[in-house]
């Protein structure tokens, strides 16, 4: 019990630092968000009646307190660019970023594991090799790049695959997954290529421990030794690296958006920034850094299901 | 042999490097009777886990292979049995403890959850007979507050303690032998009597055969009706604990004998066999305790010794006794 607490006082302490450095980094950024708005040819006294109407006139620590508060109570300001608030901007493109990172994360979970089992079990064999060089690839191949060859050779050949833009779950289920399947697919390849090298060594590494010769030596068979005592154990620091890799997925949704012209937070993201429409990318880093935070916290929590030596500490 | 719950027959397993293949047990014979505890004893490295390994059929298979000889158990060759039927018989008929109680149980299930596993892999039954029989099967094995316990992790408990439970979980399916590596070697002398205690015990009332594995010869003298004396490889004498200590025939096994520790003797220097064990695969020739023996003379630097009978129960491989006076050599060796 002690240990989840202190996890969260980390959480809340993390989320302090974030939101503070991300206000910072704004303060700091050159440009004049007023100036900005209302163009080179603006008035003085424009220009400080919306300064005043923002709250940018205000000391920074009461900007500051007006940003947290804000943020927890759903109200970052209104875009520049879009003239509506950024809470309902960002909450539109969310479900089609969230179901994106899920649908990637899936993928990674489902074929990572599977395949590091596969070539911890056949260790120093062709097929490991031939999968650890396929890992070197994966890796060093750009994203982007990635998702325009997926396009070309599943997304033109296959139609239920889309190659561009997104139907909703509410409007078709097939629809949306095949929409979300090719950029799922991309941004999984090269975290799927990084993790299974990680669950193989895992796993590798708990094989030659002493409790799997007493599994065997109970008479078990190889399955039930391999899924349920070896994988347990392998899991806890395979965690770790899904905890990293859904970190990944996210900031991979930026690029990949882009590439499949999916409206999402990602794509948001960059007219944002094109656009210098401040309010709007300091909601979304807030959010990000948010998501991303919540995420080490849950895979914490997850560590004292799989450990029972964190659970019980103390 | 009539009454051998287990017979193992010129037994060879080795292991395969890129140096080439090393013998890590060659040619070793032995049999278990039924209800006895047979005592394996050599230093580390001279195959006597790999014996035990190979009789479980547990040698690791990246490397490791069993090249030649058989272990028969009730008349059933293990070496040639399906892996489905071997699987039957490990943890059912023969169960193995092991040297590092801690970490031969699984760090991440609940002594209940491994030792009901145990049960029901070999026995049909509801998941609430099994939990009564692991109970049982703790306290008989003198573990205190088992009900608690059955919901403890291995971190929550002591090396001691974790012993018992790898007793308990290799004796809940009452197999006919059990082989015990080195069950004692990780724990405090209180707790190794202790453990030896039980371990006799359950032998007597349950009437499990055991092989004790183990560099201790006091554990021996203490547990054991017959001993195997190993070295690199090959079993060098064989026999009943009280022929063995009382008249020692191969060189080895005097020496052994006279590196135990006497206190009536505290200010003699402790006495060690000089040299080291070779690597297994160094030596090609000649018996192989040659080089460290001071008895060795021509022909043990060139041929192989066999095992000769001392007396009907009593075996050594050693040239010193192939003649006709073996018994007035070994009389000298022990005084000399």
């Amino acid at each position: 019990m002690t240990y989840i607490i202190r996890r969260f006082i980390l959480l809340f302490v993390t989320l302090i630092f974030i939101s503070v450095i991300t206000f910072l980094v704004f303060q700091i950024l050159p440009g004049d968000p007023v100036r900005t708005i209302l163009g080179p040819e603006a008035e003085e006294v424009q220009v400080e009646t919306l300064r005043r109407q923002m709250g940018l006139d205000k000391p920074a620590h009461v900007q500051y307190l007006n940003l947290v508060q804000g943020f927890f109570q759903g109200d970052m300001g209104d875009s520049i660019r879009f003239s509506r608030p950024v809470t309902s901007l960002i909450m539109e493109r969310l479900p089609i970023t969230i179901s994106l990172a899920m649908f990637s994360l899936i993928i990674v979970i489902f074929v990572a594991i599977p395949l590091g089992i596969f070539t911890a079990r056949r260790e120093n064999k062709w097929s490991d090799f031939l999968l650890s060089s396929f890992t070197q690839l994966g890796m060093a191949i750009p994203t982007f790049f990635v998702g325009m060859m997926l396009i070309l050779f599943i997304g033109m050949t296959f139609s239920f695959f889309s190659t561009g833009g997104y139907v909703p779950w509410s409007e078709s289920v097939a629809g949306a997954i095949g929409s979300l399947a090719l950029p799922a697919l991309t941004i999984a390849l090269p975290q799927i290529a990084i993790s299974f090298r990680y669950a193989r060594n895992a796993i590798l590494e708990q094989s030659k421990l002493d409790y799997v010769r007493t599994a065997r030596g109970k008479g078990l068979t190889e399955a039930v030794v391999v899924y349920k005592h070896v994988l347990k154990n392998s899991m806890i620091p395979v965690l770790t690296v899904f905890g990293l890799i859904l970190a990944e997925v996210i900031a991979g949704t930026i690029v990949v958006e882009q590439v499949f012209s999916l409206p999402g937070i990602g794509r948001l993201l960059i007219t944002a920034v094109s656009y210098r429409d401040f309010p709007v990318v300091q909601g979304i880093v807030l959010y990000i850094a948010f998501v991303v935070v919540l995420i080490n916290f849950i895979v914490d929590i997850l560590y004292t299901v799989l450990d029972p030596r964190i659970r019980l500490k103390e | 042999m009539t009454g051998s719950v287990l017979e193992v027959k010129d037994l060879r397993t080795s292991f395969f490097t890129p140096d080439g293949e090393i013998p890590a047990v060659d040619g070793v014979k032995f049999h278990l009777k039924e209800g006895e505890i047979l005592g394996i004893v050599g230093e580390s490295g001279c195959g006597k886990s790999v014996t035990s390994l190979s009789i479980m059929g547990l040698v690791p298979a990246q490397n490791g292979k069993i090249v030649g000889g058989e272990i028969l158990f009730r008349n059933e060759d293990l070496t040639k049995v399906s892996a489905k039927r071997m699987r039957e018989i490990r943890g059912n008929d023969i169960a193995m403890i092991y040297q590092e109680p801690m970490s031969s149980l699984n760090p991440v299930f609940t002594i209940g959850n491994q030792l009901m596993e145990a049960i029901r892999t070999h026995a049909k039954m509801s998941k609430q007979e099994a939990l009564k029989m692991a109970v049982d099967i703790l306290k008989r094995v003198g573990l205190p507050r088992a009900e608690e316990l059955i919901h403890s992790y291995p971190h929550q408990l002591s090396g001691g303690m974790c012993q018992r439970v790898m007793i308990a979980m290799a004796l809940v399916c009452e197999p006919q032998v059990l082989i015990a590596d080195e069950p004692t070697t990780a724990l405090d002398v209180t707790i190794q009597a202790q453990i030896l205690d039980l371990m006799k015990k359950l032998n007597e009332e349950l009437k499990t055969s055991i092989i004790l594995i183990t560099h201790d010869l006091g554990v021996v003298a203490e547990v054991c009706d017959r001993v195997a004396v190993m070295y690199a490889g090959k079993i060098v004498e064989e026999g009943f604990v009280n022929d063995i200590f009382q008249l020692p025939k191969h060189p080895y096994t005097i020496g052994l004998i006279k590196s135990i520790p006497d206190v009536r003797f505290k200010k003699r220097k402790l006495y060690s066999i000089p040299g080291s064990v070779p690597k297994p695969g160094t030596l090609k020739q000649g018996c192989l305790f040659a080089p460290r023996c001071l008895h060795a003379f021509d022909r043990c630097h060139k041929a192989t010794p066999e095992m000769v009978a001392a007396s009907p129960s009593h075996g050594v491989r050693c040239f010193l006794h192939a003649s006709q006076e073996e018994g007035q050599y070994g009389g000298n060796l022990i005084k000399s």
